[in-house]
Formats: C-alpha cells, structure tokens, sequence
C-alpha cells in the first residue's frame, strides 16, 4: 500500500498527462501528506511545466539587438 | 470572405504561434538562423495546406507536427537521426541518472529542495534560463518529448502518435526527462547560498 519516493514520482510525472486510476491517487495523496521530499517534486513539476510555457517570452525579450 | 483576405486571417492566426515554434524548433536546432527558417518553411507550408487542417487536433499541435517534420528532415539529412521512432527506441534517456537519484528503498538521495513561490519563481528571468539550459543538458529525444508536452502542449497521445512510440515509452520518456530537469535546476538555479541547510543524506 505505502508507496516508495520513487513510484510516487513516476506518478507525479504521470498525473501531468493522464488521470490516475483511483487506487494511484489515493496512495500518492496518502504519501503526499506524510512526506515533505515528495512534496517539493510535486511543485517543482508544476512549476517546470508552466515555465516551459513561459519559455517563449524568454526569446522575445532576447531579441532587440541581435542580429 | 475572398481568398486574400481569408488567407492574410489565417496568417495572423498563425503569427500567434509563432513564438512557440521559434523556441522549439531553436532549441532542437540550436541555430537562430536554422530555426528562423524552419519556422518560416512551416508557416508557408501550413498556409498551403490549411484546408488539410481538420480541427480535429489544435492549431498549434497541427503546426508543430508539420515542424517537428522538418526539424526531423533536417537531423536525417545531416544523418543525425534515422527516424524519430528509432531515435526513441535507442535513447534511454538517462535511466542511470534517474535511477542514481534514488537510494536501492526508493528514498532520494538528496532531498528535494523547496524552490519557493512559485509566482516569484516565474518572474524571474534566471529561473527560465536555467530551465532552458537544462532542456539543452537533455537527449535530443527527451528534449523533444518535454518541449512537445509541456511547452508545446501537445497530449501524450498526439506526442506518441507523430513519434511513433508506444504510450508506455512516451510516458518513461517524459519521466526521466522530468526527473533530469529538476535534478539540474536543484544544481544551476538553486544557487549554494540560497539552499537550505538541511540534513543531507549524504555529505
């Protein structure tokens, strides 16, 4: 029943692309509450994704003065 | 609507993504002028074929799909890549990396560190660029994955169907590169000074 840090993360990385089965969630949300690493790499993931969307402003701001 | 002033909407349509197909196709070129061309070429190409867009995906999965075709065209060419379903099955992505992040009960060897508001995170310019630098740091196909989904937006099932690999290889794919990316942003945009002093694992 009681996950690993390391399946826990391959379903942290899974529930940004698909929707976990009941039983997947119910544990990664039992081992989110106890476990702080877990925790960080679930908004660390969030926060990658909506940079990588905001990568694109990166280049614009980039280009005045080149070439 | 006649035909110049229908196509000069699809045009401004397409300038809207333009950003986006300019910073994939710049980062899995790595050449300004490179990437300008293909963004261009694709543009000219969808604008060809706009009746060929079904609708049925989004307008900017459609545009990326023909310009992952090019970059693809381009990386054969230069006989750097056979097919992207080769190139998918070959590539391991860094599974020792990965694996090298976890201890044999599963636990991190270097706990995760806490990187913050993420509202604050965002406005910085640093905190992009070193996420643009760990995208470089990957395999050209985890790259390709990473920018198809969480850039480009593309779902999981349209990033396995133009690469041609099944959705248990997208999804590992997707997982290493994940796992490599934040790995590398605890090293280039944590700075020393701004970590914790947390109990390590290991010295």
């Amino acid at each position: 029943m009681m996950r690993s840090c390391k399946e826990v993360s391959e379903l942290l990385s899974a529930r940004l692309d698909r929707k976990l089965r009941f039983m997947d969630g119910f544990g990664l949300r039992l081992h989110l509450a106890m476990c702080n690493a877990c925790t960080q790499v679930a908004r660390q993931f969030e926060l990658m994704r909506t940079g990588a969307a905001e990568l694109p402003t990166l280049e614009d701001a980039k280009r005045p003065g080149e070439k | 609507m006649n035909e110049t002033s229908n196509s000069t909407a699809i045009g401004i349509e397409f300038d809207s993504h333009r950003p986006y197909l300019f910073k994939f196709a710049m980062l899995q070129t790595r050449n300004r002028d490179t990437a300008e061309d293909l963004v261009q070429e694709t543009l000219v190409a969808a604008l060809a074929a706009a009746q060929g867009f079904s609708g049925k995906s989004s307008l900017r999965t459609w545009l990326t799909s023909i310009l992952l075709h090019k970059v693809v065209d381009l990386r054969r060419k230069a006989g750097r890549q056979q097919s992207i379903s080769i190139d998918a099955a070959q590539d391991d992505g860094g599974a020792e990396a990965v694996e090298a992040l976890f201890r044999e009960n599963g636990r991190y060897v270097e706990l995760p560190e806490d990187w913050g508001d993420p509202a604050q995170a965002l406005t910085q310019r640093r905190f992009l660029e070193a996420l643009e630098a760990c995208v470089q740091g990957l395999s050209e196909t985890a790259a390709q994955v990473f920018l198809l989904r969480d850039m480009m937006g593309l779902s999981t099932e349209e990033i396995c169907s133009e690469l041609s690999v099944s959705s248990t290889n997208c999804s590992v794919l997707l997982y290493r590169a994940r796992m490599r990316l934040r790995a590398c942003l605890e090293q280039k945009w944590l700075a020393p000074d701004d970590r914790r002093r947390r109990n390590r694992t290991r010295p």
